[in-house]
């Protein structure tokens, strides 16, 4: 058997096999879907319960007519003197106190509370009297409820289409799906490519190391241990896919059944507000299925494994100019941790603006490409402009056979060098020999 | 010869690590290459097993160029810091080992139990390396060395840190593969050692090759006329051309002055009606003439302009 095969089977059967790779790859959905859960949770935060307002309607009654209760908003209105309510409101009852001093010139509106409502409850209840007041001025201008009505009704629903070959596309999934994968490839990049530096500092310290290249040649051994490493990735990246496949076949069909059931006709306006959201919502289901998949799962990759390999082979040469000092590597890594970061931030611009000069030099650059590519893909590079995704392809296949090929000089020589410090320039000079 | 070395050099920025060695070792001889810290054994040994690629000179095994993929499976090699994976499961690392080496899985599981066997270590299969103590590891490093029958295996400083008795197990392993065979190269600077196992040595100090011979040359060759002589009494006058170094009793250790012969001493003494017990040439040991030969150049190598 090849050497090379043996030792890439013994890095990647090390790391399958350990417990940790298996709870990490289980959980990592799970931690995934429960981050989510918690932000969505804290956006949503202020509205722990519902808020019950006393109000103080000074107008003559237009507010008493038309201010219904909302979504967690509750009115109740109350009459007296500002003062003495402001005294004898029961603070267990009412979380403030709401006044109105009239509808036609003083519109000083007071909201006096015993506890903060918070900025959601406030913006509601600001809709809510403006919509009164605008109504009531509509009314007074001479526009009929049933008009009022239609002016309402109109909203409006903008279909981009690409003009070319007339498909639908959404920037919004486009950002998502761009999001997604820069992401991925940002996380993948950075665990593995650690991983393998860690895996070399191991074996340099261990002195191991050169047991090894006294039976292969200290290219096989870096090179086993990066495929090695990137099957690991793969397989880890299989296994989501087939849970997340098995979530789509038994978790959505019983999620969406029970939302349905749920959908609660209470209000008109939500209603209404909830038919436009279902309306985007379509169009993002659309888009979807407009999305190139195949191409963004081809490029996904071609761009996980040509970055994975090209920062790879950084570490493993960082990793072997370490020594025993683990504190060391943080100096070496900085070098390579800063194009991962660089090419993250080139990813959140280029989403706002894909075809910027910074999003197009980030998406050729074989450091940041994979990220900022793939963030660009689902905007359509590939169809709008096919020679950029060829030449960032060549060019981080390129790159990658450069810093395979630099890593490969830095190893060999670092990973049996002890003791001393090996600074930047030395190991600069170990490419120039032979 | 198995191993032909021909002007090997390796010169780091600031050292002369290895200036121009070369030597010859016969196959199935145990082989000693000697010399303080620092004095280049372990890059000369790295290059002998294709670790390093010297910036000139020849490599030949068996008479061709030494090529480390092509020749992998006939060279073992022991460095002096001992390594293997802490959390790998030893059974598994004596066979990736091993494979590495070119055996196959199932002639790699077989040897390793046999190897096992030998050495008392059936129960160690399942365990891990960081439960062994060091003699432990220090054994396993031994079998994963020789675990694939090589002809040429090369230890450096392979008893450092065993007690006696590991230490012996390993000697007997190594006379007993040398009988069969293999040729041994023997890296140390404990020099008891070297007299008890090897028959030919060469010694290194700065980059330089500065001793070649076997041992019972080396000591011929490095006498400085000391014998000893017993008598019945302690002698009351003493011949001509001879210098008493230690006086016991009557046993007399004297240096024997230039010109003079060991026999005109002998017939002094039975010519003064002495019963001679015991007359013997006293050879320096290894460990004299490496004092001897090293001693004086800085014991620490100093930096020197390449």
């Amino acid at each position: 058997m090849n050497k090379t095969l043996i030792i890439i089977k013994r890095e990647y059967l090390t790391r399958v096999r350990k417990r940790s790779f298996i709870v990490l790859t289980l959980l990592i959905p799970f931690l995934f879907i429960g981050l989510a859960a918690l932000t969505g949770l804290i956006a949503v935060g202020g509205s722990t319960g519902d808020k019950k307002i006393a109000v103080l309607d000074n107008s003559g009654g237009v507010f008493e007519k038309n201010l219904k209760a909302s979504k967690h908003v509750h009115y109740v209105f109350m009459h007296g003197t500002l003062d003495s309510l402001k005294h004898n409101l029961d603070k267990k009852k009412y979380d403030a106190l709401l006044y109105i001093p009239g509808i036609d010139k003083d519109l000083n509106f007071q909201l006096l509370y015993n506890e903060q409502i918070g900025i959601t409850t406030e913006a509601r209840i600001t809709d809510d009297l403006n919509d009164i007041v605008r109504n009531e001025r509509m009314k007074a201008a001479g526009i009929s409820s049933e008009q009022l009505k239609v002016i309402e009704a109109e909203s409006i629903s903008l279909k981009v289409t690409n003009i070319q070959d007339g498909k639908e596309s959404s920037n919004a999934t486009a950002m998502i799906i761009g999001y997604a994968c820069g992401f991925l490839l940002y996380m993948f990049m950075l665990f593995y490519g650690m991983s393998v530096m860690r895996s070399v500092m191991e074996e340099k310290t261990n002195r191991i190391a050169e047991i090894i290249v006294s039976s292969v040649r200290p290219f096989q051994l870096m090179l086993g241990k990066i495929i090695g490493v990137a099957l690991v990735g793969l397989t880890q990246v299989l296994i989501w896919i087939v849970l997340f496949g098995l979530f789509a076949a038994i978790g959505i069909p019983m999620m969406t059944g029970g939302m349905a059931m749920q959908v609660d006709p209470a209000s008109m306006n939500e209603a209404a507000s909830q038919a436009t959201d279902s309306a985007k919502m379509m169009q993002i289901l659309h888009a979807l299925q407009g999305t190139n998949w195949w191409l963004i799962a081809i490029c996904f990759l071609f761009y996980f494994l040509g970055g994975y390999f090209l920062y790879a082979a950084l570490f493993a040469a960082v990793g072997s100019l370490v020594n025993e000092d683990p504190q060391e590597s943080g100096q070496y890594t900085l070098p390579i941790t800063i194009p991962i970061i660089l090419g993250f931030v080139m990813m959140s611009s280029a989403i706002g603006n894909p075809n910027s000069g910074i999003a197009i030099f980030g998406s050729i650059f074989p450091l940041t490409s994979p990220i900022v590519m793939m963030a660009r893909l689902p905007f359509g590079v590939a169809a709008d402009h096919p020679e950029q995704l060829i030449a960032s392809m060549l060019c981080l296949v390129g790159g990658f056979f450069a810093t395979t090929w630099m890593a490969g000089k830095i190893y060999r020589t670092g990973i049996l060098m002890y003791g001393k410090k090996i600074s930047l320039k030395e190991a600069g000079k170990w490419l120039m020999r032979k | 010869m198995l191993l032909s070395v021909k002007n090997l050099k390796k010169y780091y920025a600031t050292q002369k690590a290895v200036d121009d060695i070369s030597f010859d070792i016969a196959q199935g001889s145990i082989f000693g290459l000697l010399g303080p810290n620092g004095a280049g054994k372990s890059t000369l040994l790295r290059m002998v097993t294709g670790i390093f690629y010297p910036d000139s000179g020849q490599v030949l095994f068996n008479g061709e160029a030494f090529d480390m993929l092509k020749h992998v499976g006939e060279m073992g090699y022991m460095p002096e810091e001992r390594g293997l994976y802490k959390k790998m499961k030893i059974g598994e690392q004596a066979l990736y080992l091993a494979q590495l080496r070119g055996l196959s899985r199932a002639e790699a599981e077989k040897r390793s139990k046999d190897w096992f066997a030998r050495l008392d270590m059936n129960s160690w299969w399942d365990k891990k390396v960081e439960d062994l103590s060091k003699g432990m590891s220090q054994k396993l490093q031994f079998v994963t060395t020789v675990i694939h029958n090589p002809k040429l295996l090369i230890l450096d400083e392979p008893f450092s840190g065993l007690d006696p008795v590991n230490a012996n197990v390993l000697k007997d392993e190594i006379f007993r593969l040398a009988k069969e065979g293999t040729t041994v190269i023997f890296s140390t600077h404990r020099m008891e050692q070297v007299e008890e196992i090897c028959d030919h040595i060469i010694l290194v100090n700065q980059g330089k090759k500065i001793l070649d011979g076997t041992v019972k040359q080396v000591r011929q060759d490095f006498k400085e006329n000391v014998f000893s002589i017993t008598l019945e009494r302690a002698p009351t006058a003493l011949p001509e051309g001879i210098e008493v170094m230690k006086q016991q009793d009557n046993t007399l250790v004297f240096h024997l002055k230039e010109g003079e012969s060991a026999n005109g001493v002998l017939q002094y003494f039975i010519g003064q009606g002495y019963m001679v017990g015991a007359f013997s040439e006293i050879l320096p040991s290894l460990n004299d003439i490496f004092i001897r030969l090293v001693q004086g150049t800085a014991a620490a190598r100093a930096f020197q302009e390449v």
